[in-house]
C-alpha cells in the first residue's frame, strides 16, 4: 500500500529525513517511535502533502503510484488521512459544515454516492458516539475551544467518516488521559480491516497496549534505525533510545 | 451553503450580473445645473416645496468641497459627465401589475436570479424593484395595506402621502449633511418609502432590488423608512449591476426614523460591479445611511459589502431617546483594486443607550479595506454603553486593512469597549482543510465564511445564504 524508498526530505532548507525506507501492506498497523526531532511528524505531514516539506530525493508510492507531486486534497481523495497532533481551530465554521464540505469533495472524487443531509447527520452522530463525543460538538466551530482530548477525538471522528485506506496518526495519544486513550483506541481499532493500513507515530508504549501494532520502527536522525514486532516497543520503554542512537542518555 | 450545481454555475462565468440590457431609455444629456434639477422635479410632477427643497440642496452642494478625509484614492468625479435622469421608456405609462411590466425587464431580473413571480409565490416578500430611476412591479401591496403598512416608490409617496414626506424627508440626513447627501437631495431619482403605523408588526420582510443600468447614469436613490411607535419592520436591500467600462457614480441616501418603542432592521447585500482585475469599470458608491432612534427604539444595520470599486459608507444611528439601541453588523470584502472605507457612527444622546458594532473586513489582492467608526457619548448620555469589535482578515500579502476608531466620551458614566484584531488565513487552517479533501478555493471560502459568521447570523435566512454564495464567488481566484 505504502512504499517509501530512500526518502530524503527538507524543512526550511534543513534535511530532516535522510534516507528513510518503509513498507506498509494493507491490513497492517505500524508504530513509529523515536526521540524528539527524529523526523516522525515530518514523515506524517510529508505523506499528507504539507507544502513546507520538500522531497529532495527518493520515492513515495501509494498503491503503486508516486504521490510526491500530488496536492494535499488529491492525497486525501486517494485515501490518505492525517490525524493531526495539534488540530488547528477554524473559528465560526461548524464541525458539521466542515464535514459536509470534506465528505462532499472526497466522496465525489472517489466516485462514491453523495450523502444527503439526513445521512450525513446520522453518520456524523454515530461517529461522535463511537469516540464518546457529544453530538453538540457537530454544531461547534471546528476545534474551537475544544480541550486537547476533544480535539484528538474529533480527529478520529472525522477519520471514521472519511474511511481512509491509510490512516496516519500523529501523536494521537499525547495529552489524553487513560479513559480518553481507550476511547480513541477503540475508534481506531474499529477501522482496522484487511484493506486498510494504519501508521501511528507515538512517544509512548502505552498507546500500543490498546492499538496493538504488527510492526514497531525506531526513527532517529531521519532514518529507520531498527524495526521489530510489538515487543520492540516494550524494550524501548525500558531502555530508551540511547542504545540505538549511540548516545548515553536515554530519553523516553 | 449551496448545492454543487449552484456552485459550479457561480464559479464559471466572470461576473454573472454583468450584462447590459437593451431597454430604451428616456435619458437626460450629461450635465448638472438648476435646469436639470427643475427637469427632474417636473418629470415627476413634484409640488413646489419639493422643487425648492431640491434647489436649496443644489445651491448648498455647489458651495461644498469634495470630502478628502477618506482613505480612498480615485480620480476626481466629473459631475457634468453624468446624466441625472433616465427612465425606461416603456415605463412612462406606468404598469398596473407585473403582467404589464416590460418582459425584457423581467427577464433581466430572472437572469439575476430574482424572478418577481417566483418570489411572489414562494418567499412572501414584497418587492419594490428599482430599475434605473423608475420603480416598477410593486407587489404584495394589498396585503401590506391591510396591515396599514405603506411601501411604495418615494416619488409616488410624494403625491399620495405628502404630509408624511414633508414631515420626515431630510430630518435624519439634512440636505447639507455632506457633499454626496446634498447632491442626492438635489437630484434624487427614486427609491422606497415605508411607513409602519403604531403598534404594527410588518407582516413580511420588505425588499428592494436596486440596479444600475444606463451607461453613465448616476443613481441617486432616496429611501425613507418611518416606523411609528411600537412598530417593527425588517427591510432588505440587495444590489447587482451590469458590467461597464466607465465608472458609475452612486450616491444614495437612506433615512430611518424609529419612533418610541419601534424597531427597524435594515439589511443590505451589495454586489455592485467592482471593476476588473485592474480596477477598471467599477462602481463608485458614496452612500449616506442614518437612522434616528427615539425612546426605547432600536435600529439594526447589517451589511454585506462585496462590490463596488469605491465604497464610502457609514450607516449610523443617532440614539436620541433614552434606552435606545443601535447595532451595526458589517462584512466588507475587497479584492483586486477595490477600496472600501466603511464603518458606522453611534451618537449616544439619550440615557442608558446601547450600541454594538461588529465589523469584519476581508482584504484580498491589492485591495484596501478600512473600518472607520465613531462612538460619541454626549454629556447627557448617562450609563450609555458601546461595544465595538473590528476584525480584519488578510488574504495574501499585497492587501491592506486599516482601523480608524474615533471615540469621544463626554459622560464619565458611559462605558466604551473596543476590540480589534487582524489575522491571516493561516497555512495550518488551509492544510487542515486540504488534507480533508477540500480544494484551496473552497477552503478559503469556508474559512472566510466562518470569520463572518457573527454578522451572517444577523441576516434574514435567504440573505444569509445569498451572502455566503456572494463571498464564495467574490473570493474566486483570491488564493495563492
Amino acid at each position: 500500500m505504502l512504499e517509501i524508498r530512500n526518502l530524503h526530505a527538507t524543512v526550511a532548507g534543513e534535511e530532516i529525513l535522510k534516507g528513510l525506507d518503509l513498507t506498509v501492506k494493507p491490513g497492517e498497523v505500524h508504530a513509529i517511535m523515536g526521540p524528539n526531532g527524529s523526523g516522525k511528524s515530518t514523515l506524517t505531514n510529508l505523506l499528507a502533502g504539507r507544502e513546507e516539506y520538500a522531497v529532495a530525493s527518493g520515492e513515495v508510492l501509494f498503491e503503486g503510484k508516486d504521490v510526491t507531486e500530488l496536492e494535499p486534497e488529491e492525497r486525501a481523495h486517494a485515501g490518505i488521512y492525517l490525524a493531526f497532533q495539534y488540530p488547528v481551530e477554524i473559528p465560526g465554521v461548524s464541525n458539521l459544515e466542515f464535514l459536509k464540505a470534506s465528505l462532499e469533495a472526497t466522496r465525489a472524487a472517489q466516485g462514491k454516492e453523495p450523502w444527503d443531509a439526513v445521512t450525513l447527520l446520522r453518520q456524523a452522530r454515530e461517529a461522535c458516539k463511537q469516540v464518546d463525543l457529544d453530538p453538540q460538538f457537530l454544531k461547534r466551530g471546528v476545534n474551537e475551544g475544544f480541550s486537547g482530548g476533544e480535539k484528538k477525538r474529533n480527529e478520529i471522528m472525522q477519520m471514521l467518516l472519511l474511511e481512509p485506506k491509510l490512516a496516519l496518526l500523529d501523536e494521537t495519544d499525547s495529552g489524553l488521559d487513560i479513559d480518553a486513550l481507550q476511547v480513541v483506541a477503540r475508534g481506531v481499532n474499529s477501522l482496522r480491516s484487511p484493506d486498510r493500513a494504519i501508521v501511528m507515530v507515538t512517544h509512548y508504549q502505552r498507546l500500543l497496549d490498546y492499538i496493538v501494532p504488527d510492526y514497531v520502527h525506531v526513527l532517529a536522525d531521519g532514518r529507520i534505525l531498527k524495526s521489530g514486532g510489538k515487543e520492540l516497543a516494550l524494550e524501548l520503554e525500558q531502555r530508551g533510545y540511547g542504545w540505538l542512537t549511540g548516545e548515553e542518555e536515554a530519553s523516553a | 451553503m449551496s448545492s454543487q450545481a449552484e456552485l459550479d454555475k457561480l464559479i464559471h462565468g466572470d461576473y454573472e450580473a454583468g450584462f447590459i440590457s437593451a431597454i430604451e431609455s428616456d435619458t437626460l444629456p450629461p450635465g448638472l445645473n438648476e435646469d436639470v434639477v427643475r427637469f427632474i422635479s417636473e418629470k415627476k410632477g413634484e409640488p413646489e416645496w419639493l422643487l425648492e427643497w431640491r434647489l436649496a440642496a443644489y445651491r448648498r452642494w455647489l458651495s461644498m468641497p469634495v470630502p478628502q478625509w477618506a482613505h480612498l484614492e480615485h480620480p476626481p468625479v466629473d459631475f457634468n459627465e453624468i446624466s441625472y435622469y433616465s427612465a425606461p421608456k416603456s415605463m412612462s405609462d406606468g404598469p398596473k401589475s407585473l403582467d404589464e411590466v416590460d418582459p425584457e425587464l423581467l427577464r433581466i431580473y430572472e437572469k439575476l436570479g430574482i424572478p418577481l413571480h417566483e418570489q411572489e409565490m414562494l418567499a412572501g416578500v414584497a418587492v419594490d424593484a428599482v430599475f434605473d430611476s423608475v420603480s416598477v412591479g410593486t407587489t404584495f401591496k394589498a396585503k401590506l395595506l391591510e396591515a396599514g403598512v405603506i411601501f411604495c416608490p418615494i416619488s409616488e409617496a410624494v403625491h399620495t402621502y405628502p404630509e408624511l414626506i414633508k414631515k420626515y424627508l431630510g430630518t435624519v440626513v439634512p440636505q447639507g449633511d455632506n457633499y454626496y447627501a446634498a447632491l442626492n437631495s438635489a437630484v434624487f431619482s427614486d427609491g422606497s418609502f415605508v411607513y409602519i403605523p403604531k403598534g404594527v408588526r410588518c407582516p413580511m420582510e420588505l425588499s428592494t432590488y436596486f440596479r444600475i443600468n444606463e451607461a453613465k447614469t448616476g443613481q441617486f436613490e432616496r429611501t425613507l423608512i418611518v416606523a411609528d411607535e411600537g412598530s417593527y419592520v425588517s427591510y432588505l436591500e440587495g444590489c447587482t449591476a451590469p458590467m461597464r467600462d466607465e465608472n458609475q457614480m452612486h450616491a444614495a441616501v437612506v433615512e430611518l426614523v424609529a419612533l418610541p418603542g419601534a424597531e427597524i432592521k435594515y439589511s443590505t447585500v451589495q454586489n455592485w460591479y467592482p471593476g476588473d482585475a485592474e480596477g477598471k469599470g467599477g462602481i463608485y458608491n458614496f452612500v449616506t445611511k442614518r437612522g434616528v432612534c427615539h425612546d426605547d427604539a432600536k435600529i439594526s444595520w447589517t451589511q454585506v459589502e462585496t462590490g463596488s470599486a469605491i465604497t464610502w459608507k457609514y450607516p449610523s444611528v443617532i440614539l436620541r431617546g433614552d434606552n435606545a439601541i443601535g447595532e451595526f453588523y458589517s462584512v466588507a470584502l475587497t479584492r483586486n483594486l477595490q477600496q472600501a472605507d466603511t464603518g458606522t457612527k453611534m451618537i449616544h444622546l439619550g440615557k442608558n443607550t446601547k450600541s454594538t458594532i461588529i465589523s469584519k473586513g476581508i482584504s484580498a489582492g491589492r485591495s484596501s479595506n478600512v473600518y472607520r467608526g465613531l462612538v460619541r457619548m454626549s454629556p447627557r448620555a448617562e450609563n450609555a454603553r458601546n461595544f465595538t469589535q473590528c476584525d480584519s482578515l488578510l488574504l495574501g500579502d499585497q492587501c491592506a486593512a486599516h482601523t480608524f476608531p474615533y471615540i469621544e466620551s463626554r459622560n464619565p458614566s458611559a462605558m466604551i469597549e473596543h476590540e480589534a484584531t487582524t489575522s491571516k488565513v493561516s497555512d495550518d487552517q488551509m492544510f487542515l482543510c486540504r488534507s480533508r479533501g477540500i480544494d484551496p478555493e473552497k477552503a478559503v471560502s469556508i474559512i472566510v465564511n466562518g470569520f463572518c459568521k457573527e454578522v451572517f447570523k444577523e441576516l434574514p435566512m435567504e440573505f444569509a445564504v445569498e451572502a455566503g454564495k456572494l463571498l464564495e464567488v467574490s473570493l474566486e481566484g483570491a488564493v495563492g
